[in-house]
């Protein structure tokens, strides 16, 4: 049987996302910082940790968002089978879905023309929201995760061209550097997500989808898997802690999304989620849309 | 490390009584500052009718939402979510914000740099570090947006916030050269070997 997607349930999906995105932390990222918590030694980080955890609990009672930045919304929409969508319309209701959102609770809009920084007031622009489309053969139905991507965290994003000479090497020595060059700036503790391979583009996006990846999820690759749990262990021995102001719990964890690349190039790229690891998502069925993250 | 309860304005005197590592707690009013805001004051040479002599800012732009104008709500905005951004990018203002229009103590997210230190050590000023992230808590410690100037920039106006218990939070730059920022990027690019020697790179 075929669902045929329609558009405007999409468009109430697109906005209910972004507001449950801001509102409520995935059980993974609560787990994350149940694990922080239970192995954290320095005080202040102590305390840093318990003031994050307790916010958390303050959103949910007063229904209110977890952090003031809305971010930059992201929508991941995965198409699976047996569906029909008019992608023009799936787009263009993202977009009023995005809007809505803003418009309605109402939220910040976070949102301006790169170069007159005029803010519409509706979190979206040339490009913004952030539509990502892909398929596949994995499930029947249509799947739309919602990322609001702080900019803390988005304003220290790397990306290096090392060549195949300097090895696996440049990669682990540049997610170090990277860490310590974010020191606070990115909220730690953070997902640092590593992108290695690709175009130089694909490479940056292959960082966010490590960096936006469920806690507790691997890199599919065995090499790559390899690389999150050393570089993971690695990133917390150096003390940058939470907020950057010392302590074990600098990152969740490293994520790492890879792809092929050309003989002679090495791309590597760093980009971290911050501790506000915020997530929602909508599987579109024939039983209706059910929301999760 | 000692506790101290401020309530603004403060004097010279008292800013520099604090010590990294203290802890403070603020008391009656909050300016909401940020870069739009400081571009025009400082590069655009606006002006504020709100005088800062004393007081402490806090970089942020407020989710806000648009309401009849009442004694809750006198400026027509009510607090949706009030959290604190990152303060770096606003380095080059911590002078002028203390030298042109007297303020004392900022309060942010993930700390400021050398110039800040200086302008703290000659003028006398203090970094406040808030919990990036914790806006929903954050919210509680505000009563009322009280006032707001520039509104044309909305949201990055210059807000009047009426607080209560805002806090506790870590003195993490002081008036005498101290920065937590420092001395953890410090201690960590020293343990840089340690971890690649952990991940097995030799260079």
């Amino acid at each position: 049987m075929t669902l045929r997607i329609d558009p405007a349930r999409v468009e109430n999906a697109a906005k209910d996302l972004y507001i449950r995105a801001l509102k409520m932390l995935p059980p993974d990222i609560k787990r994350g910082f149940d694990a922080l918590v239970a192995r954290e030694t320095d005080k202040t980080a102590q305390s840093v940790l318990g003031v994050m955890v307790k916010n958390i609990a303050v959103a949910e009672k007063t229904d209110n968002l977890l952090c003031q930045d809305t971010g930059i919304p992201i929508y991941n929409v995965t198409i699976g089978r047996n569906v029909v969508v008019d992608g023009v319309a799936l787009k263009a209701a993202i977009r009023r879905g995005c809007e809505r959102a803003t418009r309605e609770h109402p939220l910040r809009s976070s949102i301006v023309h790169p170069l007159t920084r005029h803010n519409e007031h509706t979190s979206c622009g040339e490009g913004v929201p952030v539509i990502h489309i892909d398929f596949s053969d994995a499930f029947d139905g249509m799947r739309i995760e919602m990322i609001p991507k702080g900019s803390g965290s988005e304003n220290n994003s790397w990306l290096r061209m090392a060549i195949p000479a300097e090895g696996v090497e440049a990669i682990k020595r540049f997610v170090i550097d990277c860490v310590l060059d974010a020191g606070g700036k990115t909220c730690p503790p953070t997902i640092v997500g590593v992108g290695v391979g690709g175009t130089a583009d694909v490479c940056v996006h292959l960082a966010k989808r490590a960096a936006t990846r469920p806690l507790g999820t691997h890199c599919a690759d065995p090499e790559g898997a390899a690389l999150e749990t050393e570089l993971s262990e690695a990133v917390n021995l150096l003390g940058v802690g939470p907020q950057g102001l010392g302590g074990d719990a600098t990152a969740f964890a490293v994520h790492v999304e890879l792809a092929a690349t050309h003989i002679t190039m090495n791309p590597v790229a760093v980009n971290m989620q911050c501790h506000s690891a915020r997530r929602a998502s909508a599987l579109f069925t024939e039983t209706g849309v059910a929301y999760g993250y | 490390m000692a506790h101290y309860e401020l309530t603004l304005p403060v004097t010279e005197e008292a800013t520099r009584r604090l010590r990294i590592n203290d802890t403070v707690t603020l008391q009656q009013r909050l300016f909401g500052i940020r870069d739009a805001t400081q571009i025009a004051l400082f590069d655009r040479d606006r002006a504020t009718r709100f005088d800062l002599r004393g007081h402490a800012v806090i970089h942020t732009a407020p989710n806000v939402k648009k309401v009849p104008t009442s004694t809750e709500h006198p400026t027509g905005y009510a607090p949706i979510c009030i959290g604190t951004t990152t303060s770096m990018r606003m380095e080059r203002f911590t002078e002028p914000l203390l030298r042109q229009l007297g303020v004392r103590i900022i309060v942010g997210k993930g700390g400021l740099g050398a110039a800040s230190l200086a302008a703290f050590r000659e003028l006398g000023g203090v970094y406040l570090a808030i919990i990036g992230g914790t806006a929903a808590l954050e919210t509680t410690w505000i009563e009322a947006i009280e006032d707001v100037d520039l509104d044309d920039l909305n949201p990055e106006s210059l807000w009047q916030f009426r607080i209560r218990d805002f806090g506790p939070l870590l003195v993490a730059m002081d008036s005498h050269g101290g920065s937590l920022y420092d001395a953890v990027d410090h201690a960590a690019r020293n343990r840089r070997d340690a971890a690649l020697a952990a991940l097995n790179v030799r260079r």
